[in-house]
C-alpha cells in the first residue's frame, strides 16, 4: 500500500519541484515570456486555448488513428502474404526496410503532391501510415514464425494443412507480437502524424503541429509550450490505453 | 507367430552437420509392446523417436511403418498445449485437423479428459494447469485419437518424483485400455523398468544399442512392484549395461 502510494507520490513530487524551481528561476532572473515563459504562463495559455487545443488535439489524433488502422491492415495483409511464401517475403521484406528507414520528412513532398496539394489530411495520414507500419508488419511476421516448434511437429503428425496451420496455430500464436507491434506503431502513428503535419501543413485539419507552428511564428512561446503539453498528455494516454489493452488482450489469450 | 511390427528402424544412421548423431541402429516394435529407450544424454534417443514418427527422415537406412498418420501420436517433454485453447479444444484439436466435426471432437475430448481424470478441468486454459495437469491434457490429446503407434519423449522429466509416479500408472491403465505399442524415452532406469516390458540401452553418442533387457511381470504393475526383487533386480542390470554404454 505504502509502496503504490510512494510510485504515484515520487513523480508527481519530481515534477511539483521541477516547475517550481523553473517558476521561480523565471520569476527572479526575469527572463523574457518569448525565450521561457514561466508555468503559470503556461498554464493561463492552456486554460485560454482549452478549446481550439481540444479541437487541434482531436484533429491530430484522429489522423493519427486513422493512419494505424491503414498501416495495421496493410501490414498484417502483407505479413500474411510473406507468411504463406517464402518468395515473397525474400521479394517484400527489402522494401519494407527501405521503408522503415527512410525518413518521413524525406518522402512528404512526394506525398503532398500524390495526396493532392488540395488534402493535405490525406498526406498526413499516409506519412504516419508509412511510419506506423514497419513494427506492425515485423511484429506479425515475427509472430506468424514464432509457433512452438513442438506444437508445429504435432501439426506435421496431424497431418495439418496449410491453412489449417495458418488459422489454428500460425495466426493465434502471432497475437501477442501483433499487440506489442501496435503498441510501438500507435506512438509513432502520433509523432508521424505532427511531423507530417510540420511538412505538409495542416489545410482545414489543424491539429496540433499547426498551433505551435503558428504561435512560433507569432513568438507566443507560452501557447506553444501549451501544445506541447497537450501532445506529451495525449502520447502519455495513448501508451497507457494500448499497455492496458495489450494486458488484457495478453490475459484473455493466455486465459489468466 | 508373432505379429508383423507395428514401426522398425532397419540400420538407421542419422548425420547432422556436426557429424552423426545415430547409428547404426535397428529397432522393431511389435503391436502393444511398450519399449522403453535409455541411454547417455545426446545419445540420439530423441532422434530415433522422431525417426519413428515421420518428423526426420534417417541419412542412411529404411524405417518402415504400417500406422497412418493419424495413427501415429508424440507427447513430448513439454505438455505444448495451445496457450489460446481450454484444455477440451487442445484434446479435440488432431480430431478435428482430421476433420471430424467439432461438435463431435469435443465430445470425444471430454471423454478424454475424464478418462485421465481432468473432467473437471475440460474448459480450464494451460496456464490455469499444474505441471502434471498439464501433461495429462497432452497424454489425452495423444490418446483421443486411439493410436496405433504412441511415443512419449522424456514425458515426465519435468514434474516431481509423485507426479511422475502418478503419471507413469495412468499411462499404464491407459495403455491397458486401447494397447498401443509405446515407445518412451526416459533418463530414468527406475521409470524405463517400471513402465515397458522391454527396455533398450543406447550406447554413448552415437547411439548404438549397447544392451537389450526384457522386463517380467504383468503390465500395468500391481501395486507394490518397485519393491519386489525382480525389479531391482532388473533395474540393477540396466544400470550395468548403462555404465558400459556410457563408455561408448
Amino acid at each position: 500500500m505504502m509502496r503504490r502510494a510512494m510510485d504515484i507520490l515520487a513523480p508527481l513530487v519530481l515534477i511539483a519541484v521541477l516547475l517550481g524551481a523553473w517558476e521561480a528561476a523565471c520569476r527572479i532572473l526575469e527572463v523574457p515570456a518569448y525565450f521561457l515563459p514561466a508555468p503559470s504562463a503556461v498554464g493561463a495559455a492552456l486554460v485560454a486555448d482549452a478549446e481550439s487545443l481540444a479541437v487541434s488535439a482531436w484533429n491530430t489524433l484522429s489522423m493519427a488513428l486513422a493512419a494505424l488502422v491503414i498501416s495495421s491492415l496493410i501490414a498484417q495483409a502483407l505479413a500474411l502474404t510473406v507468411a504463406l511464401s517464402a518468395t515473397l517475403e525474400r521479394a517484400i521484406k527489402p522494401l519494407a526496410v527501405v521503408l522503415q528507414v527512410t525518413p518521413v520528412v524525406a518522402i512528404a513532398p512526394l506525398v503532398v503532391i500524390w495526396a493532392g496539394i488540395d488534402n493535405p489530411e490525406r498526406a498526413i495520414i499516409a506519412l504516419a501510415a508509412v511510419v506506423a507500419f514497419f513494427p506492425i508488419f515485423s511484429g506479425a511476421v515475427t509472430g506468424l514464425k514464432a509457433a512452438d516448434p513442438d506444437l508445429e511437429r504435432l501439426f506435421d503428425l496431424y497431418g495439418a494443412g496449410r491453412i489449417q496451420r495458418l488459422l489454428r496455430l500460425r495466426l493465434p500464436s502471432s497475437i501477442p507480437y501483433l499487440m506489442e507491434g501496435h503498441k510501438v506503431a500507435a506512438g509513432l502513428a502520433l509523432i508521424g502524424a505532427v511531423v507530417a503535419e510540420f511538412v505538409a501543413g495542416s489545410g482545414g485539419a489543424q491539429g496540433l503541429a499547426w498551433r505551435i507552428l503558428e504561435a512560433g511564428n507569432r513568438l507566443q512561446t507560452a501557447r506553444m509550450f501549451a501544445a506541447l503539453v497537450v501532445l506529451g498528455l495525449m502520447g502519455a494516454l495513448l501508451y497507457a490505453a494500448l499497455t492496458r489493452l495489450e494486458r488484457t488482450g495478453l490475459r484473455w489469450w493466455r486465459g489468466r | 507367430m508373432t505379429d508383423a511390427p507395428v514401426a522398425e528402424l532397419v540400420s538407421v544412421e542419422v548425420d547432422y552437420a556436426a557429424g552423426r548423431a545415430l547409428g547404426p541402429f535397428s529397432l522393431a516394435l511389435a503391436p502393444g509392446e511398450i519399449t522403453a529407450l535409455v541411454g547417455p544424454s545426446g545419445c540420439g534417443k530423441s532422434t530415433a523417436l522422431r525417426l519413428l514418427a515421420g518428423l526426420e527422415g534417417p541419412t542412411r537406412g529404411e524405417v518402415r511403418r504400417s500406422p497412418r498418420r493419424g495413427e501415429i501420436a508424440v507427447v513430448f517433454q513439454a505438455p505444448t498445449l495451445a496457450p489460446w485453447l481450454t484444455a477440451q479444444d487442445n484434446v479435440g484439436l488432431p480430431l478435428e485437423l482430421s476433420g471430424l466435426k467439432r461438435a463431435e471432437a469435443r465430445r470425444r475430448a471430454a471423454a478424454a479428459l475424464e478418462r485421465v481424470g481432468l473432467g473437471h478441468a475440460i474448459a480450464s486454459r494451460p496456464a490455469q494447469l499444474s505441471g502434471g495437469m498439464a501433461m495429462r491434457v497432452s497424454l489425452a490429446r495423444a490418446l483421443v485419437t486411439e493410436p496405433r503407434l504412441l511415443m512419449l519423449d522424456e514425458p515426465f522429466a519435468a514434474l516431481d518424483e509423485i507426479t511422475r509416479r502418478t503419471l507413469a500408472d495412468d499411462v499404464l491403465a491407459l495403455w491397458a485400455d486401447i494397447r498401443p505399442a509405446i515407445v518412451f524415452v526416459t533418463h530414468s532406469v527406475e521409470e524405463a523398468v517400471y513402465m515397458a516390458s522391454r527396455v533398450v540401452v543406447l550406447s554413448r553418442g552415437p547411439g548404438r544399442i549397447a544392451g537389450e533387457l526384457s522386463v517380467a511381470g504383468p503390465l500395468p504393475r500391481p501395486e507394490g512392484f518397485r519393491t519386489t526383487p525382480g525389479f531391482r533386480a532388473t533395474v540393477e542390470a540396466v544400470s550395468a549395461v548403462l555404465a558400459k554404454g556410457m563408455q561408448g
